[in-house]
C-alpha cells in the first residue's frame, strides 16, 4: 500500500449527500476479477450518457477535475454495499481522501483498509471547501495527515481526529496485513501450542 | 473463571494477542474459498508478493457459477463473467497450492454444504468464508462468519483475523414441533419475531429443547439464517448429535483422537450463569408453516395468514415502504397465501439443500403430480447429496411426480448462473434472501420450507402442509 503522508491536489465538489456505493460503482461491474480497472466505471450512471458518451455537465469530465486526487461531498457518503468495489473503484481513479461530514461506517472502514484517507469534517466547513474547489486547477488543497489539518487555498488550516492506529498505518504504508505480520512471532506460537493441544484438527494436504 | 458462554468460550482459545485498543488477533482454524469472493484477495497477495500461509488449513470449491444441467465445467459455462472467474480460482489454486475440489469430483457442491459434510466443520473452531451464509457452520458448535475481501487477503497471509469480540445473544425456543412444521419455519418465524436487524452486534447462540430436538441439518438450517437475523454468527452447542454426525467423516479425527476431541467438545456448551446481553424467548406453538411476503425475510406469516394491509402502519415511512413491497410482489392487503398462485419452485440452496430437505420434498411429493404451468427445480446441495438421495430412490419419486432433478450449486438462490426468474415469475424457494432481484430481476421470492415448496408445487398455490396427509 502507497504512503499516505501529505496530499496536495485538486480536489473535485460533489455537493450531495447519500453518495451510496451502487453511485460509486453500480452493481453490474462487480463480477470482476480484479480490484484495479474499477476506475473507468466510477460514477458511471453520472458520468456517462445513455449512449456511452461522457456527459459534459459531471464534475470529473472537466478539466482540472479529471486528474482530481480528492473529492468533498455531503453527508453518507458511502452508504449500500458492503463490498469493497467503492474503494477500490475510487482508488484506481486516483482518488486518495474524501472529504465529507460523515460516512457510512462500512465504506469508511473499507477506505483506510484500501489506503483512502475519509476526513469528517462539519458541514460548514465541507461547504467552504466545495466553494473553494469550485475555483478550479489555481486552488489547491492540501491534507496534511502528520499535522492531521486540511489547509484551504488561502492558507487557512482546519484540523481533523483520525484514529492513532488508522494513522499509524497510513503514514507508514503499511495495510492491516502488514501490521499483524508483525506479529508472526505470536501466531506461530499460538499454533505450535494448538497443534499440541488439539492435534485432532484436520489438514489438508494440497 | 466466571460463567462463559460458548462464544466466550471460542473466542478466549482463538485469541493470539489482544492489541490496546482492545481489538483481538484472532486465530483462524479453517478458510473456505469459493470463485466469487477470492480473486482479488489472491490478487491483493500476489501484488505484494506474499504467500498464503496455511494451504492446509485452506479449502476451495466453486458453487455460485456452476451450472446445474448439462455440460459443468468452464468451457461450457456460457456466461463470461461466470466463467472467468471460475477459471480463475483454478488458476490460483494451483498457483498458491490450495486444495480444491474439482467440479466433477462427487464431493463438490455449495461450500457450506460440503464443509459439513467432509468433516472440516468442527466443533469449537473457527471458521471463515468470504460469504455471508458461513454462519451455517456455526450448527455444529463452531464460531464461523462471513468477511470481506480484505480479511479473506488477511486470512491468507495471516491466518488470522483482526476482530473486536460481539456481544451474546441467546434466541430459546421451547415445546415440541407441530406437525410438518421444521427448522425452516423455527428460524423464519424467529426473524419475523426479532426483525432483521434484531442480532445486529450479537452471536446468537440457540437453545432449547426444540433446538435439541433437531437433527444437524435443522440446525445448519436456522444456523444458516442468523445472518438474516442480523448477526454474523449462530451456534448450537455441540452435543451427541453433533459427534454422532461428525464420527466417520472424511477429515473428522478418527479413533482415539476422536475421543480426546469429544472430551474437549464436551467442555464448550454455555456455562451455568453466563451472561448473555439479549435474550428472546419463543415456544414452538408459536411456529407454524411459514411463508414470506414481503422483500426482506423479516416479512414472513403463518400460510393460513393473510397479506398485511400497509394502512395499518401508523409510520408514514414504513407505510411507504410496505407499500413497495406489496407492488413489487404483486400482492394485495387481505388476500389470503394460499389463494397465491406460484411460477417456480425451488429447493435447494445452503439453507435447505441436504438429504433430509430432499426426502420432505420427496414425501409430499410421492404419488402426486406438479400442476401445470409450474416448473419445479430440486438442486442437491453437493454430490454427495445428490449421489444419496439417487441411492433412496427420492429422485425417482421427484421425476415421476414432474420435478426437475439437478446437479449441485448454489443454482435459483441467487441469480448468478443460468438458473434465473424472469421478470414478474413467482416463486416458492427454499433459499434465504427475497430481495429484490435476488433470483432474477423482477423475480418475487417467497421463503418456505422444503415441505412446503413440494406442497406449492403439486398445488400451483401456497398450500398448508399439514393437511398432506
Ligand atoms: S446457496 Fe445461496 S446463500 Fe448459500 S452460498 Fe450459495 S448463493 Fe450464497
Amino acid at each position: 500500500m502507497d504512503k499516505f503522508t501529505t496530499l496536495t491536489g485538486v480536489a473535485a465538489p460533489m455537493p450531495m449527500q447519500n453518495i451510496d456505493t451502487d453511485k460509486v460503482i453500480p452493481a453490474r461491474f462487480l463480477k470482476t476479477i480484479k480490484r484495479t480497472g474499477l476506475g473507468v466505471h466510477l460514477f458511471d450512471a453520472l458520468r456517462y450518457l445513455k449512449d456511452g458518451s461522457e456527459n459534459p455537465d459531471f464534475v470529473l469530465n472537466q478539466e482540472p477535475y479529471r486528474k482530481a486526487e480528492i473529492i468533498v461531498a455531503y453527508e453518507n457518503f458511502g452508504c449500500g454495499s458492503s463490498r469493497e468495489h467503492a474503494p477500490w473503484a475510487l482508488l484506481d481513479f486516483g482518488i486518495r481522501c474524501i472529504i465529507a461530514p460523515d460516512f457510512a461506517d462500512i465504506f469508511f472502514n473499507n477506505s483506510f483498509k484500501n489506503g483512502i484517507l475519509p476526513i469528517r469534517l462539519p458541514r460548514a466547513v465541507c461547504e467552504q471547501l466545495i466553494d473553494d474547489s469550485k475555483l478550479g486547477g489555481n486552488a489547491r488543497i492540501t491534507v496534511d495527515l502528520e499535522r492531521q489539518v486540511v489547509v484551504r487555498p488561502n492558507g487557512e488550516e482546519v484540523h481533523f481526529e483520525v484514529d492513532p492506529f488508522r494513522k499509524h498505518l497510513l503514514l507508514n504504508g503499511l495495510d492491516d496485513i502488514g501490521q499483524t505480520l508483525r506479529h508472526g512471532k505470536a501466531i506461530d506460537g499460538y499454533e505450535t501450542g494448538r497443534q499440541q493441544s488439539q492435534p485432532w484438527l484436520p489438514t489438508i494436504a494440497a | 473463571m466466571a460463567a462463559r458462554t460458548l462464544f466466550d468460550k471460542i473466542w478466549d482459545s482463538h485469541v493470539v494477542e489482544r492489541l490496546p485498543d482492545g481489538t483481538c488477533i484472532l486465530y483462524i482454524d479453517r478458510h473456505l474459498l469459493h470463485e466469487v469472493t477470492s480473486p482479488q484477495a489472491f490478487e491483493g497477495l500476489r501484488l505484494a508478493g506474499r504467500k498464503l500461509r496455511r494451504p492446509d488449513l485452506t479449502i476451495a470449491v466453486a458453487d455460485h457459477n456452476i451450472p446445474t444441467v448439462g455440460l459443468r465445467t468452464p468451457p461450457d459455462i456460457k456466461e463470461e463473467d461466470s466463467r472467468i472467474q471460475v477459471q480463475t480460482l483454478e488458476a490460483n489454486v494451483k498457483a498458491f497450492g490450495v486444495p480444491y475440489i474439482p467440479i466433477l469430483d462427487v464431493r463438490q457442491g455449495i461450500v457450506h454444504i460440503i464443509g459439513p459434510e467432509l468433516g472440516l466443520s468442527l466443533p469449537g473452531t473457527t471458521i471463515v468464508c468470504g460469504d455471508s451464509h458461513t454462519s451455517t457452520h456455526g450448527a455444529l458448535g463452531a464460531l464461523a462468519f462471513g468477511i470481506g475481501t480484505s480479511e479473506v487477503e488477511h486470512v491468507m497471509a495471516t491466518q488470522t483475523l483482526l476482530q473486536a469480540p460481539q456481544k451474546n445473544m441467546r434466541i430459546d425456543v421451547s415445546g415440541t414441533l407441530g406437525l410438518g412444521c421444521s427448522a425452516k419455519d423455527i428460524v423464519l418465524a424467529i426473524i419475523g419475531k426479532i426483525t432483521t436487524a434484531g442480532g445486529n452486534g450479537h452471536v446468537i447462540e440457540y437453545t432449547g429443547d426444540t433446538i435439541r430436538a433437531l437433527d444437524m441439518a435443522g440446525r445448519m438450517t436456522v444456523s444458516n439464517m442468523s445472518i438474516e437475523a442480523g448477526a454474523r454468527a449462530g451456534l448450537v452447542a455441540p452435543d451427541q448429535t453433533t459427534f454422532d454426525y461428525v464420527k466417520g467423516r472424511e477429515y473428522a479425527p478418527k479413533g482415539e483422537a476422536y475421543d480426546k476431541a469429544v472430551a474437549y467438545w464436551k467442555t464448550l456448551p454455555t456455562d451455568p450463569g453466563a451472561h448473555f446481553d439479549t435474550e428472546v424467548f419463543l415456544t414452538a406453538a408459536e411456529i407454524a408453516p411459514m411463508v414470506t411476503w414481503g422483500t426482506t425475510p423479516g416479512q414472513v406469516i403463518p400460510v393460513t395468514g393473510i397479506v398485511p394491509n400497509p394502512a395499518d402502519e401508523p409510520d408514514e415511512g414504513k407505510r411507504a415502504q410496505l407499500q413497495r413491497m406489496l407492488d413489487y410482489m404483486a400482492l394485495t392487503p387481505g388476500q389470503h397465501l394460499t389463494d397465491v398462485k406460484v411460477d417456480v419452485i425451488f429447493i435447494g440452496s445452503c439453507t435447505n439443500g441436504r438429504i433430509e430437505d430432499i426426502r420432505a420434498a420427496a414425501q409430499v411429493a410421492k404419488g402426486r403430480k406438479v400442476a401445470e404451468g409450474v416448473q419445479a427445480l430440486v438442486v442437491p446441495g453437493s454430490g454427495q447429496v445428490k449421489k444419496q438421495a439417487e441411492e433412496e430412490g427420492l429422485d425417482r419419486i421427484l421425476l415421476e411426480a414432474g420435478f426437475e432433478w439437478r446437479d449441485p450449486c448454489c443454482s435459483m438462490c441467487l441469480g448468478m448462473n443460468p438458473d434465473k426468474l424472469t421478470p414478474g415469475q413467482r416463486c416458492a424457494s427454499t433459499s434465504n434472501r427475497n430481495f429484490e432481484g435476488r433470483q432474477g430481476i423482477g423475480g418475487r421470492t417467497h421463503l418456505v420450507s422444503p415441505a412446503m415448496a413440494a406442497a406449492a408445487a403439486v398445488t400451483g398455490r401456497f398450500a398448508d402442509v399439514r393437511q398432506f396427509g
